[in-house]
């Protein structure tokens, strides 16, 4: 079985300790998902499988056979950046960038389980959907993804920015 | 990473076709098992991929729940009846890991998760009798600060990782595994081990054995319950000392409590000394206080861990404080 990245079906490698990280980048040349840790401390390998977002790094390859996998080069449609890589521009996201394809892929994830209910560690009242992405309830959502410039602050901003306030305008 | 062959399991009798292999080992979300195959730690010569296995959550006859072995931690934490019924459940899997991790872990691997130990990590330059029977253990004259206060030995004195694991312990979950000579039934307290002289075995399981779900007993008394962790950071980062607890207040008297504890000992760290002292008893700072020393009473400190006995004192009363409310 293929595995769907961005799109386009490429053959799952025949060595099984092939992570879905190195796939992406040595094979594929999507050199945008970054190798930090390598061990799942850091998130910068963040991608989507199925629309959830997982550790590339710590995913053999094989397993994502038969899935479809988004990198943060899948975000862009037609040449337009997503609005999460605007905010991040707009609002200091990241000093040398190397966090921030998985901060974007991570952050894209996060917002899909805030919107169908899922509740944090952050929480209050655990029975009823969380209906406030609060600057609390973001940075526990995000706290799998480290920034060692220590652009947080922007990354918050630019997070919320594009979810909050478009939300508000809807 | 040692070469090996992947198989993924059309089904559990699959499964356990391909596990009986030697050196075959199962994969579930791969968030640990990966991890130590990478250091070398772990050398599998077969990984059964199980995380695609039937992995539903269902209401048991008996009012309780069955957690199919493949369902992510993140599915679980978010159930609906898990929420309303078990919540320290809930915020025990939310107080652990990343989002992502979360996504990624089975219920099954959590349970099989192992030891973040540094020295069990570092083959190149350390002894871990976990990681080598016989070989010694540099844990205890090392950096031990995270380490056990109880239950340990002088083969290991690591802790369990889990906080899914101590929200079941304190639940009384009982643990479902299929193998060669059938299915079988665990209970929770009695599928991990303490390390006594072979840190290496960390289970009951059997070789080849599956773990196929994980069930739930009916409690009325866990709608009342939480899970406190404390750690160095307020994310992401393993628990020096964790509790789960659930309590029932009946005209001022303790009614009903399950207290469970992390970070703490080898496996998840059911308080029963702590139950018993309060059973019956003043649903008060001083009782909460009383129970929590005669759970820790046992408690032996390493040499950077002494902290934790009243850390887990003073974690144990606020959690019994804060589940009795104005009761209290």
């Amino acid at each position: 079985m293929p595995i769907l990245v961005n799109g386009t079906s490429v053959p799952a490698p025949a060595d099984p300790r092939v992570s879905l990280l190195d796939l992406l980048r040595e094979e594929l040349q999507l050199t945008g998902s970054k190798k930090g840790c390598n061990q799942g401390a850091c998130g910068a390998c963040t991608v989507l499988v199925d629309g959830e977002r997982v550790l590339s790094c710590l995913t053999l390859a094989v397993q994502a056979e038969g899935r479809s996998v988004t990198t943060i080069e899948g975000l862009v449609v037609e040449g337009a950046m997503h609005p999460l890589q605007q905010a991040f521009i707009e609002h200091d996201g990241f000093q040398c960038g190397y966090c921030t394809p998985g901060q974007i892929c991570s952050a894209v994830g996060m917002i899909e389980e805030f919107r169908r209910g899922l509740p944090s560690h952050v929480t209050v009242e655990l029975a009823d959907n969380p209906n406030e992405l609060t600057r609390d309830e973001l940075t526990e959502r995000m706290s799998g993804n480290l920034c060692r410039c220590g652009a947080h602050n922007g990354i918050v901003d630019a997070i919320l920015a594009t979810y909050t306030q478009a939300e508000a305008a809807e | 990473m040692i070469e090996f062959t992947y198989a993924r399991a059309s089904d559990p009798s699959h499964a356990l076709l391909l596990g009986a292999a030697d050196g075959a080992r199962y994969l579930g979300g791969g968030t640990n098992l990966v991890d130590l195959m990478r250091e070398t730690v772990e050398q599998p010569r077969e990984l059964v991929d199980v995380s695609g296995l039937p992995g539903t959550i269902e209401e048991t006859a008996q009012g309780g729940l069955r957690i199919g072995a493949a369902v992510r931690n993140t599915a679980l934490a978010e159930h609906p009846l898990v929420r309303r019924h078990y919540p320290l459940l809930a915020r025990a899997i939310l107080s652990g890991a990343s989002a992502q991790i979360r996504n990624m872990a089975t219920v099954g691997g959590n349970l099989l998760q192992r030891t973040r130990c540094t020295y069990f990590y570092d083959e190149d330059g350390s002894r871990c009798n976990k990681r080598q029977p016989g070989q010694g253990c540099d844990a205890i004259e090392g950096f031990n600060r995270g380490h056990a206060i109880l239950g340990a030995s002088p083969a290991c004195v690591t802790v369990h990782p889990s906080d899914m694991c101590v929200a079941l312990a304190a639940l009384g979950a009982t643990v479902h595994v299929e193998g060669a000579e059938g299915p079988r039934a665990i209970a929770f307290g009695d599928f991990h081990l303490l390390p006594g002289d072979t840190p290496n075995v960390e289970t009951s399981l059997q070789p080849g054995e599956l773990i196929t779900a994980i069930e739930l007993p009916p409690l009325p008394l866990a709608a009342n319950s939480t899970y406190r962790k404390v750690r160095d950071r307020a994310s992401y980062a393993f628990a020096l000392v964790s509790v789960a607890a659930a309590l029932r207040v009946e005209d001022g008297k303790v009614a009903d409590v399950r207290i469970a504890l992390g970070g703490v000992a080898h496996k998840p760290w059911r308080a029963a000394e702590a139950e018993l002292a309060l059973i019956g008893g003043p649903a008060s700072e001083s009782a909460f206080r009383a129970a929590a020393d005669a759970e820790l009473a046992a408690a032996k400190p390493l040499s950077q861990n002494a902290f934790k006995i009243e850390l887990a004192a003073r974690t144990i009363t606020a959690t019994l404080l804060q589940l009795a409310g104005d009761a209290a």
